[in-house]
């Protein structure tokens, strides 16, 4: 067979438990060669757990796992050549240097002295490292950490790369140059495994994205076939205080061309097949004593789809991101 | 090539990082000069009695100085996650394993020197079989670095790896005949010196420096490596299953 058009990454019924919990509860996915598949949910979803089972840090308690068409199921190591691992947290060593920490992973690769020299001094350029290249990394804010580890991720040119929430937790100028980074491995042909909390963050760099909650993939599609259904709609989103929930039946008998959620405190989400009037709506809200902040007009993402699959509110990641910081 | 590569760079690192730090290095002299000194005071003898005293400090130099060691190398790089690293690599786990112990097996050997060095200098060492020596030393430091491989993957915590290690030090110090011979000790703590490897490696060093030893070579030489694999094969098993779990 011509490993070519086989999947990169192939999972197929994977299940880790531990103890009483299922952190993965039967996982089947292919990513395809030179695609940036995204693998989304909320806090304590699996998203970790797929991936250290995925590049040989966890054992998986049921299912196969091919990586280009490596069977690396009991044996993990049989693909790890052809893989390269950013992990949620930066694991390079604090008492070396930036450049001696790129140094060495590229060493554990077998690259040659003279190759990792010169590669680990282009990606410190890259990230704009350069002037801590001799610094200790213990003394290394925390986005020069997480961008340090993404360059050790990607130092021996893996072909299959696994990030685990790149962008969480640094600044949004950090974010961006991150997000800018794996659009451009994307573009070189590197096939690309995305685990993310930010919807926007999947949205914009995924082809495919796969919703994970509880363990279990929910659902997962090319991204342009989820936001499909949502295209013909028309979205208006009031932030506003003191309407009560129960309010939204009210709303819905007042106007009946319109569906209403609330996607979290003080939000009301309109959805309408035609333009939304706003002026209607709000005279109505502060007729009934409520104080409306703002309406806009929103494009169609991939919260609606993530809410209408998950029936969770969109509350739970925006939760993260006030803990992560790096909001897109 | 690969394997070589990653091999060399990770007994770089460990080597920059940890054995040639300036703590280490005075501990490796102090550490043996302590026992020396503590022998010598409480056996009242003179320095005749160096020949008989140098294998059980050569043993317990190696002994400290590389069980100590691999608390850090491995339970420590376990516990902040660099070691993660390592487990990524497309090397096999055996080869990963014996970078990360080489370091403390090098460290090991050295530290078996300094008493020697120092009895170099006050007793007449020229009847040392060194032909002997050397493999025994070797041994040795081989043997407590796996048992000290055994301990750090079969802990979590740095202190836990630091505790358990003392199970087995200070037992071993008095078990295996490295000051008090075998045959003096009482009938039911026989069977557990011969369990341990040191009694082996501490045969061997009595029979190199002075010539009385209890067992033949070829038995202790054998039965020390056989500890070796056992010890390295245990340790394997125990990463397989409790940190690729
Ligand atoms: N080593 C472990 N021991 C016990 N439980 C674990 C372990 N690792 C993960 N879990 C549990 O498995 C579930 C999934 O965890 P995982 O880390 O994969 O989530 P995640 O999607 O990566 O979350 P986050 O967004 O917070 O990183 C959680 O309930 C977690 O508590
Ligand atoms: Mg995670």
């Amino acid at each position: 067979m011509n490993r070519q058009h086989e999947p990169a990454i192939e999972a197929r019924g994977l299940v880790k438990r531990f103890g009483e919990v299922e952190a993965v509860a039967g996982v089947d996915f292919e990513v395809l060669p030179g695609e940036l598949f995204g693998f989304l949910g909320p806090n304590g979803a699996g998203k970790t757990t797929t991936i250290n089972m995925l590049t040989g840090l966890a054992r998986p308690d049921a299912g196969a796992i091919r990586i280009a068409g490596i069977d690396c199921t009991r044996n993990p190591k049989a693909a790890q050549h052809l893989i390269g691992v950013v992990p949620d947290e930066s694991n390079l060593y604090p008492e070396l240097s930036g450049f001696e920490n790129l140094c060495f992973c590229a060493a554990l690769y077998g690259m040659g002295r003279a190759e990792r020299e010169d590669r680990a001094q282009k990606l410190l350029a890259d990230f704009a490292l350069t002037p801590a290249a001799k610094r200790k990394f213990a003394g290394y804010s925390k986005g020069m950490k997480r961008k340090l580890t993404i360059a050790a991720g990607i130092i021996h040119r893996p072909r299959i790369l696994f990030l685990d929430e790149p962008t969480t937790g640094i600044d949004v100028a950090s974010a961006r140059q991150v997000r800018q980074l794996i659009a451009e491995l994307h573009r070189s042909g590197t096939t690309i495994f995305l685990t993310t909390h930010y919807i926007e963050e999947a949205q914009r760099l995924c082809e495919r994205i796969a919703f994970i909650v509880n363990g279990r993939i929910v659902r997962q599609d090319w991204v342009k076939n989820l936001l499909q259904p949502l295209e013909a709609k028309h979205l208006l989103q009031i932030s506003c205080h003191g309407f009560p929930r129960e309010g939204l039946e009210a709303l819905a008998q007042a106007f009946p061309h319109y569906a209403f959620s609330s996607p979290g405190e003080g939000l009301i989400r309109v959805e309408g097949n035609d333009p939304v009037g706003v002026g209607p709506l709000v005279r109505f809200l502060e007729e009934r004593g409520a104080e409306v902040s703002e309406a806009r007009r929103m494009r169609p993402s991939l919260e609606e789809v993530f809410i209408a699959i998950t029936g969770l509110e969109v509350d739970i990641l925006h939760k993260e991101k006030e803990k992560g910081g790096g909001r897109p | 090539m690969r394997c070589g590569t990653a091999f060399w760079n990770i007994l770089a690192k460990d080597m920059r990082s940890y054995y040639l730090k300036p703590p280490n290095i005075s501990w490796g002299i102090m550490f043996p000069l302590a026992w020396t000194a503590m022998f010598f005071i409480k056996s009242g003898s003179g320095l005749g009695s160096i020949p008989t005293l140098l294998p059980g400090v050569v043993a317990v130099s190696i002994l400290f100085g590389t069980t100590s060691m691999l608390a850090v190398t491995v339970t420590f790089e376990k516990k902040s996650r660099s070691f993660e690293r390592l487990l990524l690599a497309p090397i096999p786990l055996w080869v990963l394993m014996l970078a990360k112990t080489s370091g403390a097996i090098l460290f090991g050997v050295a530290n078996a020197f300094v008493p020697v060095v120092m009895a170099i200098f006050l007793a007449d060492l020229s009847r040392i079989q060194w032909g002997l020596f050397l493999p025994a030393v070797f041994l040795i430091a081989l043997a407590s670095t796996f048992l000290g491989l055994f301990i750090a993957v079969a802990v979590s915590e740095v202190f836990e790896a630091q505790t358990f290690s003392n199970f087995f030090r200070f037992p071993m110090v008095f078990l295996c005949g490295l000051f008090f011979p075998i045959d003096k000790l009482p009938l039911f703590l026989k069977p557990v010196s011969y369990a341990l490897p040191l009694t082996y490696g501490a045969d061997l060093l009595h029979g190199a420096v002075h010539g009385r030893h209890a067992l033949p070579y070829s038995l202790d030489l054998f039965l020390l490596a056989g500890f070796c694999v056992l010890l390295f094969a245990l340790s394997l098993r125990n990463i397989r299953r409790r940190w690729i779990a």
